[in-house]
């Protein structure tokens, strides 16, 4: 195997790792927090409801745009560290 | 000034506004018509995408399908902003490191396949032809009440403005015009958003006005759900409807978000990969302004709509039918508000009538609820609700109007270019002139929208249960084969195609089973109600069972059948990494 193509390899596991943990936050807000786990949330008060309901309607909302920005910030990062970026 | 011609002057102004931008910026070549020349700076296309995104269903619909049913429709705020997630790590960065013009051109690339390509052109006319006749849907509620007529001749006059429009420019055109209509539209949906917060519960931002209190002291959503279940509807901020089905719906929405055609096309548009991934995030940030505002929307609706047919509180007599505000008497004129008087009283008994607990305990004897209230007429009668001054009534119009307008512009360009390009210069016939294949992409749209506006007369459902339908599409079809054409480099060209197929058939079949053949009303074989469903599954959810059965369906067929050519596999590697995105190339 060239080196170009183990570096490739190597740039593209840390690109899934990554993947693979913004992923799992993003389904702990949104089918997590905001559904399935909301009857266990139900005894944190929010505003007249339950924080369950402030993940569906609000939390999940801010949580995906922190997301994305920690990706691209992430992952501009990790293309120059593999020597992939564009300049 | 009377509130009609306010509202034609600012139609008319954001109109001009509009058509001035396009005519600058007009596109010239096939390049800039579908891509812009690449060079649109992050910021300025993620307002863009979000006014592609932000169609009539986010804007007119979805706040009223929140306010009627409270927190189980939280799925489409979560499940609109989620599937950008998925945009941003799993498809934007290597479909612009790919540097083609369309979606089914990356497909038919990379599952080295005219056939393939092909499928992907049949899906994306499928997928969008169906979210078309959501914003029709959208656009005949928005001008029948504006112009002051009937649904179906608001519904013609828009038609003809959105072909027009669409015709006129193409993407370059289009983007720089959709920053004017993001700020139009995000203003317009705000600014009445800010008052009515103000006005019941003191807190200028909206978002924190839902959890806030209301002038007696209790909060907001206490009060919203004592009133609605003292008229016998369910309870706000419960779950009313399946856990399952819930979360299925928002997967759905989320793998559609991420599998739309002419929202991933808008990631071609940026110069390089790495604005592709910030593209996705400014976007995100632009319409979460909307959506985090909506969900207030439709409380304070919800809760400002029940005060007024119950003055005196929903233990007292309701409102007389002679003394309605005028803001009813303007939706009676287009249909889609409507009162009968059951019980000979001359009050508008408004309560849910299957309730029969609840109804026995309300004031008057009511013989059945007899105010309807369509759905897609909240948020444009919102500021008339909450008695804003006229100005503001006239810019929610130019709003819902723009929001409207942008989507379909942007769907009739990805149906063009679909056709005049994938199509008839893919398949058919590859030496066709610049010119005549401009013509084609305009031929495409005349008959889109011609269709849509015939199925929009009689739609399938509220404005956004039609476009949710659209995306259990694109999530059935487009989103797995993109997906695995960047993540797997065993799947082939025999695989992606029965994946597609697959996937776009078996979610096609169930949602016309029971919405009806082709959308056209009562060709349905069961009724769509919750009792037939297939494992409990609701027509709008099934784009997320229809995903599965693509992804199964092309790794199990892949295995079967050959291996993937050496050449495919080193261009799989080639778009993982960013370096060498190069400006786009037509073949």
């Amino acid at each position: 195997m060239s080196e170009q193509s183990s570096k490739a390899d190597a740039y593209w596991a840390e690109n899934k790792r990554l993947m693979v943990i913004l992923l799992v936050i993003w389904a702990l807000v949104s089918f997590g927090f905001g559904i399935i786990l909301r009857p266990l949330l139900s005894s944190i008060e929010i505003g007249g409801t339950d924080l369950g309901f402030w993940f569906a309607q609000q939390g999940s909302i801010l949580t995906f745009i922190a997301l994305i920005f920690i990706y691209a910030w992430r992952m501009n990062a990790l293309d120059r560290k593999y020597d992939f970026d564009e300049e | 000034m009377s509130q009609y011609a306010l509202n034609l002057i600012f139609i008319g102004g954001s109109f001009i506004l509009y058509i001035v931008i396009a005519w600058v910026s007009r596109a010239g070549s096939t390049s800039e018509f579908y891509a812009a020349n690449r060079g649109v700076h992050p910021v300025v296309n993620g307002m863009a995408t979000a006014a592609d995104w932000m169609s009539a269903a986010s804007f007119i619909s979805m706040a009223g399908l929140i306010a009627f049913t409270g927190y189980g429709n939280s799925s489409f705020l979560m499940g609109w902003t989620g599937g950008y997630v998925l945009l941003a790590m799993l498809l934007a960065p290597y479909l612009r490191k790919f540097g083609k013009f369309t979606v089914p051109e990356f497909i038919g690339d990379r599952f080295y396949s005219k056939t393939a390509r092909l499928v992907a052109v049949f899906c994306l006319i499928v997928i969008s032809l169906t979210y078309v006749i959501g914003q029709m849907t959208g656009v005949g509620v928005a001008f029948s009440r504006f112009l002051e007529v009937d649904n179906a001749t608001g519904l013609f006059i828009g038609a003809a403005i959105v072909f027009f429009y669409a015709v006129f420019g193409g993407m370059k055109g289009i983007t720089y015009t959709q920053v004017a209509q993001y700020v139009v539209l995000i203003f317009a949906y705000t600014v009445p958003a800010i008052f009515i917060s103000l006005q019941l519960t003191g807190n200028p931002l909206p978002p924190l006005g839902l959890f806030g209190e209301v002038s007696d002291g209790t909060s907001l959503l206490v009060k919203l759900d004592q009133v609605v279940t003292d008229l016998g509807f369910e309870e706000y901020t419960a779950l009313n409807s399946s856990m399952f089905n819930m979360v299925l719906f928002t997967l759905a929405l989320m793998i559609g978000t991420a599998g739309l055609p002419h929202v991933i096309i808008r990631f071609f548009t940026v110069p390089r990969v790495r604005d592709a991934r910030y593209s996705a995030g400014w976007a995100l940030v632009f319409i979460a302004l909307l959506y985090l505002v909506a969900p207030a929307v439709g409380a304070m609706a919800r809760l400002n709509l029940i005060d007024t047919v119950y003055p005196n509180g929903t233990q007292a007599e309701a409102l007389e039918y002679e003394a309605r505000p005028q803001w009813m008497k303007n939706w009676e004129i287009t249909g889609l508000l409507t009162f009968e008087d059951k019980n000979g009283d001359g009050r508008i008994n408004y309560y849910n009538d299957a309730n029969e607990e609840a109804a026995g305990a309300l004031a008057g004897s009511p013989q059945g609820n007899e105010l309807d209230v369509n759905r897609d007429i909240l948020v444009l009668a919102n500021p008339e609700i909450a008695q804003l001054p006229g100005w503001v009534i006239a810019l929610v119009a130019a709003g819902g109007i723009a929001a409207a307008l942008s989507t379909a512009a942007g769907l009739l360009l990805a149906i063009a270019s679909a056709v005049s390009h994938d199509l008839v210069k893919g398949a058919i016939n590859p030496t066709i002139s610049e010119r005549a294949e401009l013509m084609w992409a305009r031929v495409a749209m005349a008959v889109t929208i011609g269709v849509a506006t015939y199925l929009g007369l009689n739609p399938p459902g509220f404005a956004a249960q039609t476009v949710a339908l659209a995306f259990g599409l694109a999530a059935a079809s487009i989103f797995p084969a993109l997906m695995m054409g960047i993540f797997s480099k065993t799947v082939n060209r025999s695989g992606a195609i029965a994946g597609m197929l697959a996937g776009l058939l078996s979610t096609v079949i169930y949602i016309f089973v029971y919405k009806g053949w082709f959308f056209i009303p009562e060709t349905n074989q069961l009724a769509d109600v919750p009792e037939n469903w297939l494992f409990g599954i609701a027509p709008t959810s099934v784009g997320a069972v229809g995903a599965l059965i693509n992804f199964v369906v092309a790794i199990v067929v892949s295995k079967m059948t050959g291996d993937v050519p050496a050449h495919i596999k080193e261009l799989v590697e080639s778009v993982r990494t960013p370096r060498g995105a190069g400006v786009a190339t037509d073949h």
